[in-house]
């Protein structure tokens, strides 16, 4: 018998969805819908009352309506009372509608609130369920105003129901998640993690989950969670596959709730050693239930009993600690790779990247290299293939570098297309990182340019010159080397760049050799010459004249190449006035001169690769795992010692290649110097209309500094007037309510406050107001609403300019309006490894900003993080592998754009000193966080 | 992958189901949670076709909500959830 019958109950609504589904066209649908629409207005509009019954069936056929994809702009009314009625069915429409119509007109909210609110106190589970679900579901700043203090209460109290207990807990998580300042903690918390003893293992995995976001946040608070979930761990996984009845799925005990607690234990470190034993046993026994034939055949059995080992597994390669289970476990997905299941072959390969980088497990990894390569021959799905790629690249070391890079190579020739510039990067890193022969490492770039020269980009080559340059052992091979492979008929652009490169600044190496004379170099080059592009044959030139220099006797032959009407009067500007300049140079300059204008290129400091740049940006992310990086990040996290942070790479102030190496490419772009001062805009703005706006009132400046990381307060006050704000912001846009208190007895006249934006400041930044009135009373206080969308970033502040008529005088005040780049702050979270990898992506010189600054206010760190809180961003704990400082993240919303923005401050209590970099995609944005926040400590 | 997540799909007949998970999150768990959840779905409406989710849409979302709250898994027993769906079905 079926529980249920189709759209029983509502006859109405089953007829009308037959009839959209029976429509032929688009067109039909619309106008069915149309008509279903004014019906339903014109009932909801009737005079006669609707009885329950009907309002649930037509507020369920809007709600249908919606979920095409039509929009619905009524009913939110009849909704809402239904929420007072005390049928079930009438109830769960009208929050059904709710929670998927979100509205946010606030006399609605209001009433949506107090009909929670009832739900709430009614005792009746069912109705309670609703109502949790419906905050869960809507998690609005509102619904966790009014209730983040009452749910803890129903979560930790005696006689709630474990289904109502499941609901709060997750109900609880969603509005910590959305408006974490207005969740309190308090004395349920120590309660809460007991709920992980509960009998009932539905509200464990609820609870679970909460306590694992709170922990992130506050692991101190939360730390005997550690050893509940450890013995409920151990309870799940040494019991019978039936003891836990309905939680066994597919004979797995509860692999869900398993999932859950492993993951809770990778918020902390390994625990105390008579914990931490229990611990081991746990994962030993999963690891070991791996290894028993399987239950069932069927395929959620072994998915299910996966999900638990693999994420036992990221618990051990969290920890890593444990070399026995390190290599148990690799040995585990070492099985794994050769699965029939192409799911479970990708999760090894991905898993085996992490355990790459634990130098416990390095070389257990390393055995499986030929399962890799072999799976990067054979496995018939990309994505698959592409995980073995980032393996061998994980794997490679000294010892196997020349198999991968080799292997890698091979595949390259046949590779799919998205991912053949990443392997090429791959290569090339690998190539020059292991070098031990830089000879090979020459073959090899030279291989790669060959084999994918479309893929190779420019800092590929870029590189293999530094390091020729650098190295004077192979710069007579790399000469050689490039001659023969400019032999060949056709070579891609890439090779001409090198090979011309080289040949210019090391051709005389090889000129001894009749077979490479250098007339014979020169006309090898040019041959190719008329197929390059622009800059290749701005290249080009450069050599000719360097040949000039090395080898007097082709400069004839040169300089009638230059003299050559497609060279001198070239229609590029940049190739003209090199044949010019260069021709020009051959003639006047004695050989002396030559020589030294002409010289060898001088080596390049040695700097991080460019190309490993490159790849983490394309990357992003926790996937380009690199060992010494990781082995590095380990050491610091260990010692905890004063260095600065990995994330400080000396990559930071490196130049772009280009205009070192060929003095063609386009100098890297000049760091934009600091933002106008605070003056300098206020001189802008009342230039503009200079008679009619005071400056800046007194202390101004520094009640908008209070501003920056709060939302509320006392704006100005003098004798007379008083300011005050409110303002709520959210993504890309905000409101703001300005309070005008009248502290005299007397009226004000002309009341009439101006919002100035200056000209830059208007295209970034819309602001809409409506006047207020022009009278205000004595005692009274009006408000005016400010509308704020954030168009783009922006440095300045709005100036709020109020002039009105008090006793026969006039007044005139202006204050700064503290709407800034900050409150457009979405906080993001995010674990240490991901922070590093990102920090690392914004390594751009433009993109960071620093400032070290003396503390002008105690420094404590309670409020350091409020402020930080309060500043927009995240507040990430457990990051910095230095606990005394603080790294926040988090992305600004503007309209055109979303930005994100990684923080960092390092206190330093004995010098009273601060140091705070800001590192984000774009150099003004950097620039202005910084300044605001450096006002803050 | 989908944006800063992913999703995790899987395919009954003509019907897709997808979840959206953070990238860190475990691949299989959510994989077999969409299984789990089809399985109550099967019991729920007996032998489940689309046009039973299509009539009994907002009795899905009951479903849903049951299964997975605040982005979380809620309740994983089918047992726990068939018995507090037909409850509430008593209640029309």
């Amino acid at each position: 018998m079926p529980a249920v019958s189709k759209g029983d109950g509502m006859r109405g609504l089953a007829v009308f969805i037959s009839d959209i589904r029976n429509c032929k066209s688009k067109e039909a649908e619309i106008k069915r819908i149309n008509k279903e629409l004014a019906n339903i207005r014109s009932k909801f509009k009737g005079d006669k009352a609707l009885d329950g019954y009907s309002k649930k069936k037509y507020v369920c056929k809007l709600l249908f309506i919606f979920l095409l994809g039509h929009d619905i702009d009524f009913g939110h009314m009849e909704a809402v009372n239904l929420l007072s009625s005390n049928r079930y069915t009438e109830k769960q429409i009208g929050y059904l509608f709710i929670s998927v119509l979100v509205n946010s007109n606030s006399e609605l909210i209001r009433l949506i609130n107090n009909a929670i609110k009832n739900d709430l106190a009614s005792r009746n589970p069912t109705f309670m369920g609703l109502a949790l679900h419906c905050i869960a579901n809507v998690g609005s700043r509102e619904m966790a105003e009014a209730f983040a203090g009452e749910i803890p209460k129903i979560l930790v109290a005696g006689d709630t129901m474990d289904s109502v207990k499941q609901s709060a807990a997750l109900c609880l998580l969603r509005l910590y998640r959305a408006s974490p300042d207005l969740v309190p903690m308090g004395d349920w918390t120590s309660r809460v993690v007991h709920l992980l003893n509960d009998q009932h293992l539905g509200v464990v995995t609820a609870a679970t989950s909460l306590i694992t976001t709170l922990a992130q946040k506050n692991p101190e608070e939360f730390k005997t969670s550690v050893s509940l979930a450890v013995s409920r761990l151990s309870r799940i996984v040494t019991s019978a596959s039936t003891d836990l009845q309905d939680y066994t799925y597919y004979f797995v005990p509860a692999p869900w709730l398993s999932v859950k607690l492993l993951r809770l234990l990778q918020c902390y470190p390994p625990p105390d050693p008579a914990v931490r034993g229990r611990l081991t046993e746990c994962l030993e026994t999963i690891l070991n239930k791996a290894q028993e034939p399987p239950k069932s055949k069927k395929v959620q059995h072994s998915n299910a009993k996966n999900a638990v080992l693999f994420e036992a597994i990221s618990l051990i390669i969290h920890h890593d600690s444990e070399p026995n289970l390190l290599v148990r476990a690799c040995n585990q997905l070492g099985q794994f790779l050769q699965h029939r299941e192409t799911n479970l072959r990708y999760l090894a390969l991905e898993s085996m990247c992490t355990l790459a980088s634990s130098e416990f497990s390095h070389e257990a990894v390393k055995t499986h290299i030929d399962t890799v390569i072999n799976a990067l021959k054979t496995e018939r799905d990309v994505s698959v293939r592409q995980r073995a790629v980032d393996l061998l690249y994980a794997m490679c070391d000294r010892s196997n570098a020349q198999q991968i890079v080799a292997e890698m190579l091979s595949y390259l020739e046949t590779a799919d297309y998205s991912i053949r510039e990443e392997i090429v990067l791959k290569v090339a890193i690998l190539a020059e990182k292991y070098a031990v022969d830089y000879t090979w490492y020459v073959d090899t770039i030279l291989n790669l340019i060959r084999i994918a020269g479309d893929y190779v980009s420019e800092e590929v080559w870029y590189r293999v010159i530094q390091i020729v340059i650098n190295r004077d052992d192979v710069q007579g091979y790399a000469a050689k080397t490039v001659f023969e492979a400019l032999q060949a008929p056709a070579c891609h652009e890439n090779l001409v760049k090198v090979g011309g490169y080289i040949l210019g600044e090391f051709g005389n190496l090889i000129a001894g050799d009749p077979r490479s004379s250098p007339l014979i170099q020169f006309n090898l080059l040019h041959s190719k010459f008329h197929l390059c592009s622009v800059p290749t044959r701005a290249l080009l030139l450069s050599t000719y004249i360097k040949f000039v220099n090395l080898f007097p006797e082709v400069k004839a032959t040169i300089q009638d190449v230059l003299r050559g009407d497609s060279q001198l009067r070239n229609a590029d500007v940049e190739l003209q006035q090199r044949a010019v300049e260069y021709l020009r140079l051959s003639t006047v300059a004695s050989t002396d001169i030559l020589a030294t204008v002409l010289e060898e290129m001088p080596p390049f400091p040695e700097r991080e690769s460019s190309i490993l740049a490159k790849l983490k940006k394309k990357k992003g992310p926790s996937t380009v795992t690199d060992l010494e990086e990781a082995k590095r990040e380990r050491s610091v996290d260990v010692n905890g010692g004063p260095e600065p942070a990995p994330a400080s790479t000396s990559a930071v102030s490196t130049p772009s290649p280009s205009a070192d190496l060929l003095g063609l490419g386009a100098a890297p772009p000049a760091p934009t110097g600091p933002p106008s001062s605070a003056g300098g805009l206020l001189v802008d703005v009342f230039s503009d209309s200079a008679s009619a706006i005071a400056p800046l009132a007194p202390g101004s400046e520094d009640n908008f500094a209070r501003f920056v990381c709060k939302n509320n307060g006392v704006l100005f006050e003098n004798q007379l007037l008083q300011i005050g704000l409110k303002s709520e912001f959210r993504q890309n846009l905000g409101r703001m309510f300005i309070f005008y208190g009248n502290k005299t007895s007397t009226q004000f006249l002309n009341f009439t406050p101006t919002l100035i934006c200056a000209d830059d400041l208007q295209a970034n930044l819309n602001l809409q107001t409506k006047p207020v009135d022009p009278t205000v009373d004595g005692g009274a206080q009006v408000q005016q609403v400010v509308n704020i969308e954030c168009v783009s970033d922006f440095t300045e502040a709005p100036v709020l300019n109020i002039q009105f008529r008090y006793g026969g005088t006039f007044q005139n005040v202006s204050v700064k309006l503290p709407i800034t780049l900050n409150k457009f702050f979405q906080p993001t979270e995010m674990v240490s490894q991901d922070f590093f990898q990102r920090w690392k992506q914004l390594s751009n010189p433009q993109q960071e900003v620093q400032n070290i600054f003396k503390a002008k206010h105690p420094m404590d760190t309670e409020i350091t993080k409020a402020k930080i809180i309060g500043f927009g961003s995240a507040l990430l704990e457990e990051v910095d592998p230095n606990p005394a400082n603080f790294v926040g993240a988090g992305i600004i919303h503007t309209k055109t754009t979303q930005i994100g923005c990684l923080l960092r401050l390092e206190p330093n209590l004995q010098a009273q000193m601060y140091r705070l970099t800001l590192r984000t995609s774009k150099d003004t944005v950097s620039q202005r966080l910084c300044d605001l926040l450096s006002e803050q400590f | 992958m989908f944006r800063n997540f992913k999703i995790i799909y899987r395919r009954y007949a003509g019907l897709y189901f997808c979840i959206c998970v953070d990238v860190s999150d475990n691949n299989l768990a959510y994989l077999e949670a969409i299984h789990n959840f089809v399985e109550v779905l099967n019991e729920y409406f007996h032998n489940v076709c689309e046009l039973d989710l299509v009539f009994n849409f907002y009795k899905v979302y009951t479903v849903v909500d049951e299964m997975f709250l605040a982005g979380e898994i809620r309740e994983t027993s089918q047992t726990k959830v068939l018995k507090q769906l037909l409850m509430l079905q008593s209640l029309e």
